[in-house]
Order: structure tokens, then sequence, then C-alpha cells
């Protein structure tokens, strides 16, 4: 255990520091849409919630804190996945092929 | 037990063994995957890719827990999953783009409920699995993210007040309910008799902070709110994924706690925004005083809608300058269709995008592109700043501070410094704007009393239809 909580401490930290470098030279018209995929990406509590209605076994509070978990955790994974890309689109769509309409 | 505690430490997960080499191995790609995401979420040219990308990796870390060892209720966990998939997939696709700021965080307020719902079945699971502090850290983060996350919402969507809401002995009662979540969690640990009475007692505390921290912050602010709630429910995963030693909620939440709290600091430097005193409110205070005294002396003068149209479709020039306004109003369609039939008149149009513009900073420019605005057209600040002197006329719709010349001359504006968009420049000003008062920062616009400057009053959709019918009638 101790091990292990060392180990966990150590993935911990260097994550921190990825997390800053990755997104540090991010344009401001980027902001919204980063934000909104970062909120996608911490929807891995989903899996929190799997593995705690999958080994519920017969516990039934455990059961049923962990359906409810996977349920919210879909609806930030699948939402925030969505919006972020519904937002993206809207930055492609807009360079090529500007003749069409606006003529 | 203790063998099983050193297997941990190889596998990553709950449970020792061979059949865990699976799951460790998805695991590890998918975090591979959400930091390649994320990189990419943070350049223009391979955002998209980024997006879907994080969301290969998300799909991959899910597959790795169905392969976990001792996982049963599989059924439960797809009915689980389609029932969270079928609305959060119907209202991500049909939610307007002007209502983006607040889905964002709906989902997020869902993702930190999530995890307050795991840290308490971490907590029934027993002392012997475990630590109490990631468990009681998990409930707290994730209580916080969610009420905190909904109250955003409901400021947003219209449902509250986006007024910042005040009280007596706000800081001083925030203060002691945070004691109150320290002794709770104490009494959690100490008190094994009624832990569980306890751990309710502190998720019901910590739901109550999340409430009564962001129902003061006003509106304008609600990006950077948002912004903190997405690391902190990034944080509240992390802490999860240490309750179950599960190394992809690790690096995963913490990457977006990391990477959410500098995108807060850039947020804040970008709006020109204090970060402490958005979260513990005082802007908007001091000015108070100052915009009296500058409003009795100085008149603002009103135009009618066809006077403007006449300014406009004879003008060689237009520049239009899109705020907040025109994003509550939903006007972006509108202004598209002005801005078509100007240029039909030969009048050459362009866009001046702040970068703080619209609800959240690169927000406008992806309503704009909704409303098929062509790309040349939508021109940054540095871009945008030097045309202003040959423009006939700047339209500015339902935008305040992103003009207001003070952040350049007067050092005693809490705006002071922010750069702005030299309205100022152009031969005419025309502002489109609901009412006289000053906006949400509550400072005075000095723009907006020069002689050069027009006021057109309304609601920024209703002008802008009027001013369609008289171009056209021109």
């Amino acid at each position: 255990m101790i091990i292990g909580t060392l180990a966990m401490i150590y993935i911990f930290i260097l994550a921190i520091f990825t997390g800053v470098e990755v997104i540090s030279r991010v344009p401001t018209i980027l902001h919204t849409p980063l934000m909104s995929g970062a909120n996608a990406i911490h929807g891995i509590v989903l899996i929190g919630g799997a593995i705690l209605l999958g080994m519920a076994g017969k516990n039934d509070a455990l059961f049923t804190l962990g359906f409810i978990a996977v349920i919210l955790g879909t609806l930030n994974v699948v939402g925030g996945f969505v919006v972020t890309d519904r937002m993206l689109e809207m930055f492609k769509a807009k360079t090529p092929g500007k003749t069409g309409k606006d003529k | 037990m203790n063998n099983t505690t050193e297997y941990r430490f190889e596998v990553f997960v709950s449970n020792p063994g061979f059949d865990d080499f699976v799951p460790a191995a998805a695991y590890l790609i998918a975090s591979l995957f959400f930091i390649i995401g994320l990189k990419r979420l943070s350049s223009p040219r391979t955002a998209r890719s980024g997006n879907f990308i994080a969301g290969v990796g998300m799909a991959l870390a899910l597959l790795g827990t169905f392969l976990l060892p001792k996982m049963g209720h599989f059924c439960a966990i797809l009915i689980a999953i389609a029932i969270g998939t079928i609305p959060g997939w119907l209202l991500a696709r049909r939610v307007k783009m002007t209502a983006m700021p607040q889905m964002v965080s709906l989902f997020n307020g869902m993702g930190g409920a999530c995890a307050m719902f795991i840290s308490m079945g971490e907590w029934i699971k027993g002392a012997d699995e475990g630590p109490a502090l990631p468990k009681l850290l998990g409930i707290v983060l994730g209580s916080v993210s969610f009420t905190g996350s909904l109250v955003a919402f409901g400021k947003l969507q219209g449902l509250i007040s986006e007024k910042p809401m005040r009280w007596p002995f706000q800081k001083a009662i925030n203060a002691v309910l945070l004691l109150a979540i320290l002794a709770s969690a104490g009494a959690s640990v100490a008190d094994s008799q009624r832990a569980m009475l306890w751990i309710v007692v502190l998720a019901v505390l910590a739901l109550l902070l999340g409430v009564l921290q962001v129902l003061p912050i006003g509106g304008a602010d609600m990006p950077v709110v948002i912004s903190v709630l997405n690391s902190c429910t990034g944080l509240a995963a992390a802490v999860t994924g240490f309750a179950m030693h599960n190394m992809a909620m690790i690096i995963a939440g913490t990457l977006v706690g990391a990477a959410g709290s500098l995108l807060t600091l850039l947020m804040c430097k970008a709006m020109n925004r204090s970060l402490a005193k958005v979260v513990f409110g005082s802007f908007g205070i001091a000015p108070k005083g100052a915009a009296a005294a500058a409003q009795g002396d100085q008149t603002m003068r009103e135009i009618s809608a066809s006077e403007c149209a006449i300014m406009m479709g004879y003008a060689r020039k237009v520049i239009v300058i899109p705020g907040y306004g025109l994003a509550v109003a939903q006007g972006q369609h509108l202004v598209h269709e002005l801005e078509q039939m100007l240029e039909k008149r030969g009048v050459e149009v362009k866009y001046a995008i702040h970068p703080v513009a619209g609800r959240m900073p690169g927000h406008m420019n992806v309503l704009l592109a909704e409303a098929d605005v062509p790309y040349p057209k939508l021109l940054d600040m540095e871009e945008i700043n030097p045309e202003f002197d040959q423009a006939d006329v700047a339209l500015i719709i339902g935008a305040n501070d992103v003009v207001n010349p003070a952040a350049r001359t007067d050092a005693g504006s809490p705006i002071y410094g922010m750069p702005i968009l030299n309205a100022d420049k152009a031969k005419n000003v025309i502002v489109i704007k609901r009412g006289r008062g000053a906006g949400f920062a509550g400072i005075e616009n000095a723009l907006f009393y020069q002689p050069k400057t027009r006021m057109l009053f309304g609601d920024a959709k209703a002008a802008l239809q009027e001013l369609i019918t008289e171009v056209r009638g021109l």
C-alpha cells in the first residue's frame, strides 16, 4: 500500500506538469472549446462509477450509488465530447468554401 | 492482505493478477490519448482531431474497465450508460450555440456529482479499503462542483438572477461553512460509530457551500467560475482515482485539474479580471460613485433606426463590434443579414472581435461562424485596430467594456490596461444598447458621451431587425 500510494503521488505530480505544459500556448479563441474538451476528459469518473457498480456484488447501497454514478458520468462524457465537437465544427466550417451563400 | 497491496503498485488497479494486464495497458494508452488530445485541442488546426482522440481514449478506458477481474453487473452498467447517453446526446446536439457555456457547466456538474457518489460508495466499503482522506476530498470537491455548476448553469440560462447576489456576513458565513466541513470530515473519521451520518452531513454542507460560493458572482464572470469548477471536478476525479487505485482516473483528473487551473488564469488575464476578485467578489463596488458623477454633466445622443440605416447605407466602410448583448439576444444571424445587405450596396463590412467578446473567450467567433459569416471578415483586435481610422461607422452591438477608452487613458479605472478595440477612432460610432446603465462592471463609458457617438436603445435583435428593414427601404 505504501509503495502504491507513493507511486500514485509521483504520477499525480508528473500529470500536473504535463497538464500545464500541453496547453500553455493556447490562443484566446480556443479557451471555450478547450475548457469544454477538458470537461469531457474529467468524465473519466465514469469508469470509477462502472467499477463501483461492477464490483458492488450483493450490496444494494453500492449498487444504487454505482448505477447513479454511471448515469451521471456518462452524461458528462457524452455531453462533453459532443458539445466540444459542435463548437470546433464551427471553427472548421469557416475556412473552406465560403463562396456559396454570401455572394 | 500485504500481498494484495504490493501488487497494486505493479498493475495499478485494485485487483492483482495477470488478468489485469489488459486493463492496465488500456489505461496507459487512454492516458496517452488524453495528453495528446489536450495538446491538439490547444491549436486551432488540430483541435477537432484532439477532441476525437480524447474521446477514443475514453472509450478505451471504459473497455479496459469491463475486462477488470471481479467485474459483474455488466447488464446494469450498460443500462446506466444507455440512460446517460440518450439525454446527454440530445441535449448536446440540440442546444443553441449561444447556450453552449451553460451546457458545459451542466455537464461539469454531472461529473462532480458522479465523483461525489463514487466517493460515498468507497466510504461505505469501509475503512480497511484504504485511507479516508481521498474519499473525503472526493465528496467535498465533487459536491461543491455539482451545486456550483448548477447555479452557474441557472444564472446563464436565466433561471436565477444574473446579478451578483449579496447578503450580510457573506464571507463570514462561507468561512463558518468551511470550518464546519472540516469538522464533520474529522468527525467522520473519529466517530466511527456514526461515520455514515457524518458523511451525509459533510456532503450536505459541501453542497451548500457550492451554492453560496457561486450565487454572489455576476453573470459576466461566469466563464471564469465555470473554468474554476471544471478544474475542481478534474481534481475530484483525481482524488477518487486515489481512493480506487485507478491510474487512468488519477492521470486524466489531474491533467484536467492542472490544465483547467492554467486556463482559468489565462482567461482572467484575457478579461483583465483578478481571480481573487471574481471568486471572493468586490468588483463593481468602487466605481459606482464616479459613474454617477459622470452622468450628471453629460448626455447621450439618441438616434433613430432610419437615420442609422442612412448613415451605414451610404458609408464606404463599416466595422461591426459584436459583444455580450448580441450573444444574449441571439442576434448573430440578423447581423449577418445586415452585413450582406450593406455589402450589396457596396459598403465594406468587417467584424472586430475582441478576444473576450461574447460570453466566453472565443465564443463570438463560434457564434458568427454558426451564422455563416465568412472567416476573412472576422478580424482580431490587433488586425482591426489600425483600420478604425478609415471606417465611416463603427457599429457597436451590446459591447461596452471592450470599447471603453478609459482602459487606455484613465489609470484609476478598474479596467485600465485592458487591451480594447479603438472604436473611438472611427468617424461615427453607433451603439446598440439595451439601456442607459453602465456595463456589468459598473464602469461608465466615456465613448457613449462623445459628440460623434449615437445611441440606438433597444434589444439587439429588435434593433437589428429594424435596421434591416430600413436599409432595405433605402
